[in-house]
C-alpha cells in the first residue's frame, strides 16, 4: 500500500476487462476499461449500483493472482487489482457490520519483496515510504491465540500462519519430562518442549511461544505418548497452518480469565486495538481448516503453473459450478475462529506485544506446574 | 533315525541362545548365557507339534561359594533319561534329576573325591580345574568319563561312586570321545594334538597308545572336538574340529575328515558352533559307519555326504543361507505361471550339479502345512551382484535359481581366486564349503532394484553404479555381446561434477551365459548414481529407470533410449557428490570434533602447568571450559520445525516410476503414459506413443511431457497409481492378455492416486483436480515407508475380493487403507520402530502377505489376509527310542562352546530382542481374543457397505526364518 502502482495508466491489457463481483450469494458481471479504471470512489459506487445496495456500507476485496483475498479501499490497491487481474477481476463484497476482517490477507510474497527492495535500493530512499496505519483489514494475521474459552487457564493454543510468509517458523523442540497429577499421585512423565526460538522467526516474532513451553497438542492431537520424531513430523506436516497447544513455562504472562466473561475479557496482545470488535469465539475443530494445502500446483503441457482445483462432486449439477469454482478462489485459511489475533502490518512487521499485568490478580505461583 | 525337532533348527537362533541340545524323549535341555537350564518338550497341540518350555533351573552353590563354583561348563544327559550331569568351573560335577531339576547332592562328584585316587604328585598342582568334558560309556551306563581342563581324565564308576581309571595327559584338554566298543578313548588338546588311550580292567592308569598332531610340526590351534568312527572295512573316520597350523591357517574355521589316505579340511566361512556325525542307527551294529556330517556354522547349516566319493555337500531343503552375500533389496512376484516356474527351476537345477544325491539325512517330522495355493517367487538382490530366486510359496524358502550380473562387467576380482582350485599337494587340504560369503568384490555391483514380468519372462535388474540390465529367460546356453546404451541424465545441466564412484567397466567381447536369465542390453546412467526406481512394461517393451538426478525411458525392443528427464534442482549439490564424498564429510566433522576435545584437554594441562597466584583462576577457568564443553555435548537432542522448501537436498531423487494406460490429455482417448515421483513432492507425467505391434520394430516410441504436479507439502512421492472407472487399480501389463484380470474400465473417468510419505491424494484425470485426501503424518506423526496395492480375497466366497492399500510406516506399523475412498481400515504394530533395517527390507505381496528381515539371515513372514495363510505346522512322532541307539548316535555329551559363548555375549547380539518384539504382534493378535474381537468390530464398523468382512481379519503367520520353523 505504500507503493505507487506503476503501469496503471499505461495499461498492459487492451480493451476491456471482465469483473465478476459477488455479494452474499449473488454474482454480478460487468466490464471495465482496463486502461481507465478510474478512482476507487467511482468503483465503489459502481459496485453498490450493480448489486443494488446503494446505502449499505461494504468492504471490498479481490482475489489476487496468488489466491489471496486482498482489500480494495483506496486508489492504489484498486489500480493494483485492476492491473493484475488476469483474465478477470474477482470481487468480494461484505457488509461492513458483519465483515470478518481476518478473512483478508494471508498476504503475498511479492508485497514483502517489494518492501525490501524499496529499502535496499538507494534511489527509492528519496521517496520516504509513508507509513499508513491502515484499517485492521489491511493487516494479515501471522498468529493468534484461540480457544481461550475451552482450555484450562494454564494452557495456550497458538496458531501460526506460515502460509504466505517466507519467514521461517523458526523453532526447535526437544524431549523432556514434566510432572502430572495422576490417580497414583504426582508422576514424572515424558513431554515435548520448545527448546529454541530462532531470532526473527515466526515463532519468536509472535511472542506467544517461549523456550521451555511444553507442547501438549499439535493441530488438536495430543502428543503424549509420541516420540520427538513423531511430533516433529506432525508439526512439519502441519507447518502451513500449525496450531500448537502449549503450557507456557512462564505462567505469569498467561491469560487469566474471569469466569463470568469467558472468552471476551481476555487480556492479551491486541485487545488494546480500539474499536476492534472481537469476533465470536468459535471452538477449534481440526477438520474445519482442512484446506490449507489445496494449493498443489499443476503444469500442463509445459504451460503456466496453476493451482489444482477441487474436484466437482459428481452429484452436483452444472448449475452449482459457479459455486464450486469459488471454492478454490476463497482464501486458504478461511475464516479464522480466533478471539485474539496477532497482526502484522504489511509494511513491516510491527509486533504488538504487550505484557499486561492486572494489579488485582496475583501472578500464578512459580515452581512446578501441575496439569490437571 | 536322527531327529531334529522341526524341519530345521535355525543356526542363528541356536547361536544366540548357546543351547546345549539333549535329545531325550523329545525333550531338550538348553543352557543359556546366564547359567540357567531350560527343559523343553515337544507336545502335540491341536494336531501340530509345539516346543514348550516345561521347567527352568539355575544351579546354586552353598552360601558363600564363588559364582564359578556353579558356572556350568558342560552338560551330560545320562542315557537313563533321569539325570543330568553338570560339569562346572569349580571342577565339581553336579547331578540333577529330570524333569524336576532337583539336585541330588549325595551324588555330586567333587574334585576332592576324584583327587583321592590320583597319584600324589599330580594332586597338588591340579586342584580346582574346570570340567571340560563328560562322556558316558557307550554300553555301560554306570561309567562316565570326566575330563578336566589341565589334562586329567578320570573314569568314574557311578555305582561305587569312585574313580576306576585315570589317564594323565600332559596337555590341556579340549574334549573327549569314546569309541563305540568302549575299549578306547580319544582325547583332543589345546596344542592341536589328539591322543588315544586304551581302556581295560588290567591297567587303571594306562599310558597313551598314540599321540598325534595332525597339522604339525609347527604350533597348531586347539582341536576342540573329535570323533573316531569305525567302519566295516576297517579304516576309521577321524573327524575333528580345528587343529590348523596357528601361524598360517589359524584364522580358518575348519573341520577335518581323515579316512585312510583321504583327508580334507572343510573350510567354513563362519565360525563353527558345533557338529555331529550321522552314523548307522542300528543299535546292534558293530561299526559306526558314518554317512553324513552335520555342521552348524555361525551363519549356516552345512551337511556333508561322507559316503559318496569326494564328500560332496548335500543341498539343504531348508535353512538356505539367505545372506550369503548381504541382501540389498527384494522383490516379490505372486502367482507365477507354471511355465515360467518350470523354466526357472530347470535353470536352477543345472546349477546344483555339484551337490550330493544323498537324501537329506535329517528327519524333522511331517509337514502338515497344506500345499501352497499358488507359486510365489521372492527375488533377493545381493551386494555381490547376484539375484537369488526363492520359492516363497510355502513354509520354507527354497533357493530355486541364482543369477549373477557380474559377468557383464570387468571387475578386479579374479574369478579363480579363492575357489576350490587348490592343487593336489596343498597342505593342509582345505576345501571351502558353505555358501556364506559376505565379502563383496566390488560394492558397485550391488543390486538395488529388481522387476520381473512373470508373463513374458523379462527381468530387469538395476545396481549401485547406475547400471540397468534387461534380461530374457533363455533355456539354452548363449554366448553374446551385451549391448550398451548410455543415459546422460544431466544433459541440459551445466557445471555439475559427479564426485561419486565411477561406472563399472563393461566387457566388449562376447560373454558366455548359462541357461536362465541372460542380459541382452545394459543401460548405464550417467552420472553412475544408485538406481532408485525401476519399472518395466513388457507389453510395450519399455523400461523406465530413475536415479537421484533424473529418470529415463528405454525401448528394449529397439534398444534405444526414448528420453531422459533431469529432475535435479539447481541448488541440490549433494546429489552430485555421490555417496563417497558424504562419507568424507562425515569423517571430517568427526575429526574436527575430536580435535576440539583434544585441544581443550591440552589447554587445560597447560594452564595447570602455570604456577603462581593465577593457578586458581586458571583452574576455575578450565573447569568452566570443561563444563561448557560437557554441556555442549550433553545438549539434548532437538529437532528443527521448519516447512520443507524446494531448496532442500535430494529433491530430484526419483522415488517411484509407474506405467499406465490412461486418460492423460483428454477424456476421450487414453494413451500409454509414464509417471515419475520425486523426493521433492513432484509428479511428472509423460504421454507415450507406442507404435502398434506390427510396426513396433520400425517406428520410434515417442514421449512428451504432459503434466507436472507439485505437491505443496513437498513430501517424497512413494507411490503413484491410476484407478479405473470402477475405482480399481489398473492391472499389471499383460495381465489382461493372459486372462488373469478383468480389463480395466475405460468408460468412467480415471483417477490418479499419489502417495507421498505424508499424505494420500486422489486427483481426477485427465483434468487434474483434487478429489480426496488422507493426511497421515499430520494426524499421527508417522510416515509412509512402503506402499502396495493388496488384494484381499474372502475365505468364504471365491469370487469376492477387494483392493486396498497396504502401507508400512516409519514406526513399523502396518495400516490398511481402502480404495478408492482412502479410509483407514486397520492399523497394527508389526516391526519395532528402532529396527530400521527390518522396516527398510519389508516387501508386501499382492495378496496381503509380507516379508521383512528380522536379522540379516532371516525373513519373517506375516499375513494380513485370512485367505493366504502360510503357517508352519508339523508333527513329530515320538517313537520309543531305544536307549543305546539314542545314546550312541545322538549326543552323549555336547560341550558348551565356552569361549564362543563369551565372545557372543560381549558382542551383545540384538537379534534376540528383535525377535521378541516380532512375537509380540503374534501374541497380541492370535492369543488375545479381545484384540481379535476388537479388530473385527473395527472392520465391521468401518466397512458397513461391504458384505464380506471375515476376509479382513488379521492373521499373523508364525515367525519363520528362512524356512526354519520357530
Amino acid at each position: 500500500m505504500n507503493r505507487t502502482h506503476r503501469g496503471a495508466g499505461g495499461g498492459r491489457g487492451l480493451g476491456t476487462m471482465e469483473v465478476k463481483s459477488k455479494f452474499g450469494a449473488e454474482f454480478r458481471r460487468f466490464s471495465l476499461e482496463r486502461s481507465k479504471p478510474g478512482k476507487f470512489e467511482e468503483f465503489y459506487g459502481l459496485l453498490q449500483h450493480v448489486h443494488k445496495i446503494p446505502n449499505v456500507d461494504v468492504l471490498v476485496g479481490y482475489i489476487d493472482i496468488h489466491g489471496d483475498l486482498l482489500p480494495i479501499n483506496n486508489d492504489d490497491n484498486y489500480h493494483k487489482a485492476v492491473s493484475t487481474a488476469n483474465p478477470l477481476l474477482r470481487i468480494f463484497i461484505q457488509r461492513k457490520e458483519d465483515a470478518d476482517y481476518s478473512a483478508f490477507g494471508t498476504a503475498t510474497m511479492t508485497r514483502k519483496k517489494n518492501v525490501l527492495s524499496n529499502v535496499l535500493r538507494p534511489d527509492n530512499h528519496r521517496k520516504k515510504p509513508h507509513i499508513v496505519i491502515s484499517m485492521p483489514q489491511d493487516f494479515r494475521p501471522v498468529s493468534s491465540i484461540i480457544d481461550v474459552d475451552i482450555l484450562p487457564e494454564t494452557h495456550r493454543r497458538v496458531r501460526l500462519y506460515k502460509y504466505g510468509t517466507d519467514k521461517p517458523l523458526g523453532f526447535y523442540i526437544r524431549d523432556g519430562s514434566s510432572v502430572r497429577v495422576t490417580p497414583h499421585g504426582l508422576e514424572k512423565v515424558p513431554g515435548i518442549f520448545i527448546s529454541r526460538l530462532v531470532p526473527g522467526g515466526l515463532a519468536q516474532s509472535t511472542g506467544l511461544l517461549a523456550v521451555n513451553d511444553e507442547v501438549l497438542e499439535v493441530n488438536g492431537i495430543e502428543v503424549s505418548g509420541k516420540s520427538l520424531d513423531q511430533v516433529t513430523d506432525m508439526m512439519i506436516a502441519n507447518s502451513r497452518n500449525l496450531i500448537i497447544t502449549v503450557r507456557p513455562a512462564n505462567q505469569r504472562n498467561n491469560i487469566v480469565r474471569n469466569s463470568r466473561t469467558s472468552g471476551s475479557s481476555s487480556q492479551s496482545t491486541d485487545t488494546s486495538l480500539p474499536g476492534y470488535a472481537l469476533p465470536i469465539v468459535q471452538n477449534f475443530h481440526p477438520e474445519e481448516d482442512d484446506d490449507t494445502d489445496e494449493d498443489d500446483i499443476i503444469i500442463e503441457d509445459n504451460g503456466e503453473p496453476q493451482q489444482i482445483p477441487k474436484a466437482v462432486p459428481t452429484s452436483e449439477s452444472l448449475e452449482s459450478l459457479t459455486q464450486i469454482e469459488l471454492m478454490h478462489e476463497s482464501p486458504q485459511n478461511g475464516f479464522v475462529s480466533s478471539n485474539e489475533v496477532n497482526l502484522c502490518n504489511s509494511t513491516g512487521n510491527i509486533n504488538m506485544d504487550y505484557e499486561i499485568h492486572d494489579p488485582n490478580k496475583k501472578p500464578l505461583e512459580d515452581g512446578t506446574i501441575i496439569t490437571l | 533315525m536322527r531327529r531334529f525337532l522341526r524341519p530345521g533348527h535355525d543356526p542363528v537362533r541356536e547361536r544366540l541362545k548357546r543351547d546345549l541340545f539333549q535329545f531325550n524323549k523329545c525333550q531338550l535341555v538348553t543352557l543359556l548365557d546366564d547359567n540357567s537350564l531350560h527343559l523343553w518338550s515337544l507336545k502335540q497341540r491341536s494336531g501340530a507339534s509345539e516346543l514348550q518350555e516345561e521347567q527352568r533351573f539355575t544351579l546354586r552353590g552353598p552360601p558363600g561359594s564363588p559364582p564359578s563354583a556353579t558356572q556350568i561348563t558342560v552338560v551330560l544327559s545320562h542315557s537313563s533319561q533321569e539325570v543330568l550331569y553338570l560339569g562346572t568351573e569349580s571342577g565339581s560335577v553336579f547331578v540333577v534329576e529330570l524333569p524336576s531339576f532337583r539336585v541330588l547332592e549325595d551324588r555330586t562328584i567333587t574334585s576332592e573325591a576324584v583327587l583321592q585316587r590320583v597319584p600324589e604328585e599330580y594332586r597338588n598342582r591340579r586342584s580346582f580345574e574346570l570340567v571340560e568334558a563328560l562322556r558316558e560309556h557307550p554300553s555301560n551306563p554306570n561309567q562316565i568319563l570326566i575330563g578336566y581342563s589341565r589334562g586329567l581324565i578320570v573314569l568314574w564308576d557311578l555305582r561305587n561312586h569312585r574313580v576306576s581309571h585315570h589317564f594323565l595327559s600332559s596337555q590341556q584338554l579340549e574334549n573327549l570321545f569314546w569309541q563305540k566298543d568302549g575299549h578306547q578313548i580319544i582325547s583332543c588338546h589345546y596344542d592341536g594334538s589328539y591322543t588315544q588311550w586304551p581302556v581295560s580292567n588290567d591297567n587303571r592308569q594306562p599310558e597313551p597308545l598314540e599321540s598325534k598332531v595332525p597339522y604339525g610340526p609347527f604350533p597348531c590351534k586347539a582341536i576342540s572336538k573329535i570323533y573316531w568312527l569305525t567302519t566295516k572295512k576297517g579304516l576309521p573316520y577321524i573327524i575333528f574340529q580345528g587343529g590348523m597350523p596357528r601361524a598360517s591357517y589359524g584364522d580358518r574355521h575348519s573341520i577335518s575328515v581323515i579316512h585312510g589316505s583321504q583327508q580334507t579340511a572343510f573350510d567354513f566361512t563362519s565360525r563353527v558352533i558345533d557338529f555331529f556325525v550321522i552314523c548307522n542307527a542300528d543299535p546292534a551294529a558293530e561299526c559306526d559307519d558314518p554317512s553324513a556330517m552335520v555342521v552348524l556354522a555361525e551363519e549356516e547349516l552345512v551337511v556333508i555326504d561322507l559316503k559318496s566319493a569326494g564328500w560332496p555337500v548335500i543341498h539343504p531343503p531348508y535353512l538356505a543361507s539367505l545372506h550369503c552375500s548381504a541382501i540389498t533389496c527384494s522383490h516379490h512376484v505372486s502367482n507365477i505361471p507354471l511355465k515360467l516356474w518350470e523354466r526357472v527351476i530347470s535353470a536352477g537345477s543345472k546349477q546344483n550339479s555339484h551337490y550330493s544325491n544323498m537324501p537329506w539325512p535329517i528327519d524333522g517330522g511331517t509337514n502338515l502345512a497344506p500345499d501352497a495355493p499358488q507359486r510365489d517367487l521372492l527375488l533377493t538382490g545381493h551386494e555381490d551382484g547376484t539375484v537369488r530366486f526363492w520359492d516363497a510359496s510355502g513354509v520354507c524358502l527354497r533357493l530355486l535359481y541364482k543369477l549373477s550380473t557380474v559377468k557383464v562387467f570387468l571387475t578386479d576380482a579374479d574369478p579363480n581366486d579363492n575357489m576350490n582350485s587348490l592343487g593336489e599337494d596343498e597342505w593342509p587340504p582345505l576345501r571351502k564349503v558353505g555358501t556364506f560369503d559376505p565379502y563383496s568384490d566390488d560394492p558397485r555391483l550391488g543390486i538395488q532394484k529388481i522387476y520381473l514380468c512373470k508373463y513374458s519372462g523379462y527381468l530387469t535388474v538395476a545396481g549401485t553404479a547406475g547400471q540397468v540390465l534387461v534380461m530374457e529367460l533363455n533355456d539354452e546356453e548363449s554366448e553374446h555381446v551385451v549391448d550398451h546404451a548410455e543415459a546422460d541424465l544431466l544433459q541440459d545441466q551445466e557445471g555439475y561434477k559427479w564426485k561419486g564412484h565411477e561406472r563399472l567397466k563393461t566387457r566388449d567381447e562376447p560373454v558366455r551365459f548359462e541357461p536362465g536369465f541372460q542380459p541382452f542390453v545394459l543401460v548405464q546412467c550417467q552420472p553412475p548414481a544408485v538406481v532408485t526406481s525401476l519399472a518395466l512394461h513388457s507389453e510395450w517393451k519399455l523400461m523406465a529407470f530413475g536415479t537421484s538426478h533424473g529418470f529415463g525411458l528405454f525401448d528394449h525392443q529397439q534398444k534405444r533410449l526414448v528420453f531422459v528427464k533431469c529432475t535435479l534442482h539447481p541448488s541440490d549439490q549433494l546429489a552430485l557428490e555421490g555417496p563417497l564424498s558424504r562419507v568424507k564429510s562425515l569423517k571430517k566433522s568427526l575429526r574436527q570434533s575430536f580435535r576440539r576435545i583434544r585441544r581443550s584437554r591440552v589447554s587445560n594441562r597447560k594452564q595447570r602447568a602455570g604456577g603462581g597466584n593465577t593457578t586458581e583462576v586458571q583452574e576455575a577457568n578450565s573447569r568452566f571450559d570443561q563444563d561448557a564443553l560437557q554441556e555442549m555435548e550433553l545438549a539434548p537432542v532437538q529437532r528443527k520445525i521448519e516447512a520443507r522448501s524446494a531448496e532442500d537436498s535430494f529433491t530430484g531423487f526419483v522415488r517411484t516410476l509407474y506405467f499406465a494406460d490412461t486418460f492423460l490429455r483428454d477424456s476421450t482417448r487414453h494413451c500409454p503414459s509414464l509417471w515419475a515421483g520425486t523426493n521433492g513432492g513432484t509428479v511428472y507425467a509423460f504421454c507415450l506413443r507406442v507404435p502398434p505391434a506390427e510396426r513396433r520394430t520400425d517406428e520410434l516410441v515417442r514421449a512428451e511431457q504432459a503434466k507436472e504436479i507439485q505437491l505443496m507439502h513437498r513430501a517424497p512421492v512413494v507411490g503413484i497409481l491410476v484407478l479405473d472407472g470402477r475405482g480399481t487399480p489398473l492391472p499389471e501389463p499383460l495381465e489382461v492378455a493372459h486372462d488373469l484380470s478383468k480389463s480395466p474400465d475405460m468408460q468412467g473417468s480415471h483417477q490418479l492416486l499419489v502417495v507421498s510419505e505424508e499424505q494420500f491424494k486422489v486427483f481426477t484425470l485427465p483434468k487434474v483436480s483434487s478429489k480426496l485426501k488422507l493426511k497421515l503424518t499430520a494426524l499421527e506423526g508417522c510416515r509412509v515407508r512402503k506402499v502396495t496395492v493388496t488384494n484381499f480375497g474372502s475365505c468364504k466366497s471365491d469370487d469376492y475380493s477387494e483392493n486396498d492399500l497396504a502401507i508400512l510406516t516409519n514406526l513399523g506399523d502396518i495400516q490398511i487403507i481402502s480404495l478408492p475412498f482412502l479410509k483407514l481400515q486397520i492399523r497394527y504394530p508389526c516391526i519395532r520402530k528402532e529396527d530400521v533395517s527390518g522396516i527398510a527390507s519389508c516387501v508386501f505381496t499382492k495378496y496381503g502377505q509380507g516379508f521383512y528381515l528380522i536379522s540379516p539371515s532371516e525373513f519373517e513372514r506375516f499375513s494380513l489376509s485370512t485367505k493366504w495363510l502360510v503357517e508352519p505346522r508339523c508333527v513329530v512322532d515320538t517313537p520309543e527310542i531305544t536307549r543305546n541307539n539314542y545314546l550312541h548316535n545322538k549326543s552323549g555329551v555336547e560341550k558348551a562352546p565356552r569361549k564362543s559363548r563369551d565372545s557372543a555375549r560381549s558382542s551383545g547380539d540384538p537379534g534376540e530382542d528383535e525377535r521378541k518384539s516380532g512375537r509380540l504382534m503374534e501374541h497380541a493378535l492370535l492369543n488375545d481374543e479381545k484384540v481379535l474381537k476388537e479388530i473385527q468390530s473395527t472392520l465391521e464398523g468401518g466397512r458397513g457397505s461391504y458384505g464380506e468382512r471375515n476376509s479382513r481379519r488379521i492373521h499373523v503367520g508364525r515367525g519363520l526364518s528362512n524356512g526354519g520353523a520357530e
